[in-house]
């Protein structure tokens, strides 16, 4: 996973509150068993005339000339809500979104995006409301700096926003971690538990995948 | 030691080693998979050349895309849906998981056969690349839906960093009336507090309300955690829990069980233990409620009418929005609102009791002319209990098609759909834009709600036609 430690990019607002996980990436558009190939389909509902359709509408913010290239996304309230689908995720990843910027995501798109490299930023409404004034005058012009590091959004001369995230998320963007290498540094401390849980609670840990009763005993 | 809720002592148990800023390596006890989004975390996983730690602990099923239609295989409608099926089962097979696979007796929806199993047990952490694993709540575990790679992550190391959450507790005193069910209390609860409501927070369920649900509504209540915004949600194990899975496929038998129950019953919190929020609900408050909206927190009771846009809750753009896409006017009745299809199925409100309050409301009466209406059980097991208690004579005598299980109809893959502005009524749990269909307009109920509205034609109020059954008639 690539670092991201500060991004300054052009912003697009999407600020309804409760943005779905189906509507970032509906279910129809996921046509293989692969975390790539997912672009097209990203707010395919919103962003073509057509269901199933590729015929762009230029209503939608991402087909809008002065939003081209836009790496940062501003969401409202509940951002990336419903399904835990990380297809949603995979697919603003390539699509070059890099930062969320909304009052609150649901938690697993919020964990999603951190396995990604996407910052997930939360600051207030007021905030997001004031970024998204500040870019509509001139989107090319007017971008949007989300600083890792510093815990910090910028904006124009005046626009300061602080915004925290927990060490461990910090670290793994600004590090592009992976996080399963991080815990098989662990391994002997799994291993302790492991041995002393198996003793604790024995009846959580299942041989060979068998039941331990006859199926036909099976009750709903 | 300081109080603890039933949170606290699952997390304490399972706590491998605490990291950074409140983050624990958090020992994980279950990991499932589906076809939909556990078939990319296995090919991610051996992609990297890892390999899964524990496979006897890793359970995988075929529910998402996997054909519903009598006499399935593995070919789905869904366009390109058959390979999801085949990639899973290769990979799976190849990491030693046991597969309830498309012909095994034991299939379903992954919510609904871990706890028939046995496999979901209290105390336990259970994981699924799917956002309702919450539903698993219900028998006191720890459950929550994670993202693929996050699987990948308890696949290779049978653990996962979690950031420790904050803790809610909604307590719901006195008891739900007659004819009102958990779906309509988890319906209430979102109207109530709103979809963003439970904001990443552990939600336990308590009250005598909660504690008066049997286990399949408790499956129900905390199914829909997830639309609720929270990390999960649990409520403590008690009798009810474990007569509920004593003698079990997979739960502990003999001495096992035994010394099992003694530590499930010290699961439950500490009487003085605190919660970072509190939420208190009258249950005598809530009635059938329906969805009128594309969120789950846009809901009303089923008596009542669509609001106005200053008493929906909503933002007034997400409120024109949503009564443009439902075709629907401020003030109409709900319960006037015609529709085309019903669906029972989904796992909010596919099992055995979900079935049989359903039939009870069908038997004997005939679903209304031009209503679509289909019943998919939840699991094969499911399934079988019903047939063996005739239920599926009711569903099919009433004009419902009974189908295999699976999610089916629940969301829209590509392939069977409702059809656009086809009004649906459906014990699913969520009704956003084209989640059936392209622009298929969802109303989210009660199986009972979803039953009465099949005979009516139009959405219904199932006390009203509870009582005596008519001969042929049209509720």
């Amino acid at each position: 996973m690539e670092p991201l430690r500060e991004l300054t990019a052009v912003a697009a607002p999407l600020l309804r509150d409760n943005i779905d996980t189906d509507a970032i990436i509906p279910s129809r558009e996921m046509k293989t068993v692969s975390k790539t190939g997912l672009a097209d389909g990203l707010f395919a509902g919103w962003r073509y005339t057509a269901i199933g359709g590729r015929e762009p509408d230029p209503a939608f913010v991402l087909n809008q000339p002065a939003y081209a290239g836009a790496r940062i996304l501003l969401g409202g309230v509940n951002f990336g809500c419903g399904s835990s689908r990380e297809h949603a995720v995979w697919a603003l990843h390539e699509h070059g979104i890099r930062a969320v910027i909304a009052p609150s995501f649901a938690p697993i798109f919020a964990a999603n995006c951190i396995r990604n490299g996407i910052a997930p930023v939360r600051l207030s409404a007021e905030a997001v409301a004031a970024l998204a004034a500040h870019v509509a005058v001139d989107p090319p012009s007017r971008l949007i700096t989300v600083d890792i590091a510093g815990g910090e959004v910028r904006a124009g001369e005046r626009l300061r926003y602080p915004f925290t995230l927990d060490a461990e998320s910090r670290d793994m963007l600004l590090e592009g971690l992976d996080a399963i290498d991080l815990t098989l540094k662990h391994r002997a401390d799994i291993d302790a538990f492991l041995v002393r849980d198996r003793t604790a609670r024995p009846w959580i840990y299942l041989g060979a995948g068998t039941p331990a009763v006859n199926l036909s005993d099976s009750h709903p | 030691m300081a109080p603890r809720t039933l949170f606290d002592k699952i997390w304490g148990q399972h706590t491998v080693r605490d990291l950074a800023d409140g983050v624990a390596l958090l020992a994980i006890d279950r990991v499932f998979l589906h076809e939909r989004t556990g078939s990319v975390a296995l090919k991610g996983l051996a992609d990297a050349g890892r390999t899964v730690l524990d496979p006897a602990r890793v359970f995988c099923t075929m529910d998402h895309i996997v054909d519903t239609f009598p006499g399935r295989g593995d070919a789905t409608r869904m366009p390109g849906g058959e390979a999801f099926i085949l990639e899973t089962r290769a990979a799976a097979r190849a990491a030693g998981i046991r597969v309830f696979d498309v012909r095994d007796p034991q299939q379903g929806i992954v919510h609904v056969i871990s706890p028939e199993l046995g496999l979901a047990l209290p105390g336990a952490t259970i994981v699924c690349p799917d956002s309702h694993t919450c539903t698993q709540g219900a028998l006191g575990a720890l459950a929550w839906g994670i993202g693929s790679t996050e699987a990948e992550h308890a696949l290779a190391t049978g653990c996962l960093r979690v950031r420790r959450p904050r803790q809610l507790r909604i307590t719901v005193e006195g008891r739900l009336a007659e004819g009102v069910t958990a779906k309509d209390l988890a319906i209430f609860i979102l109207a109530r507090h709103g979809v963003a409501g439970g904001d990443g927070c552990v939600v336990e369920y308590a009250g005598g309300a909660v504690r008066a649900l049997d286990m399949e509504a408790r499956m129900t209540l905390c199914n829909m955690a997830t639309e609720f915004s929270a990390m999960t949600g649990i409520i403590a194990p008690d009798e009810v829990t474990f007569e509920y899975l004593r003698g079990r496929p997979y739960a502990p038998q003999g001495a096992d069980w035994e010394r099992a129950v003694v530590a499930w019953r010290d699961l439950a919190g500490d009487a003085d233990a605190a919660f970072d929020r509190e939420i208190r609900i009258d249950a005598a408050e809530v009635t059938p409620m329906v969805t009128w909206g594309t969120s789950p927190q846009h809901a009303v009771g089923v008596d009542a009418a669509v609001p106005v846009a200053e008493a929906s809750g909503a933002a007034p753009e997400a409120y024109t929005r949503a009564l443009r896409y439902m075709g629907l006017d401020a003030g109409q009745a709900i319960a006037s609102l015609p529709i085309t299809a019903a669906f029972i199925g989904s796992c909010t409100n596919s099992r055995l009791s979900d079935l049989r309050r359903a039939a009870a409301i069908l038997r004997g009466r005939r679903v209304a002319d031009g209503v679509r209406a289909i019943c998919v059980p939840g699991s094969m097991t499911v399934k079988r209990a019903a047939e063996a208690e005739g239920l599926d004579k009711v569903f099919t005598d009433a004009g419902f098609e009974w189908r295999e299980s699976g999610c089916s109809m629940c969301f829209f893959a590509g392939g069977e759909s409702f059809g656009p502005r086809e009004r649906v009524v459906s014990s699913t749990n969520r009704n956003f834009e084209s989640r059936q269909g392209p622009e298929t307009r969802t109303h989210i109920a009660s199986p009972e709600t979803v039953a009465a509205s099949a005979l009516a034609g139009h959405i219904a109020d199932p006390r009203r036609i509870a009582g005596a059954p008519v001969p042929g008639g049209q509720g």
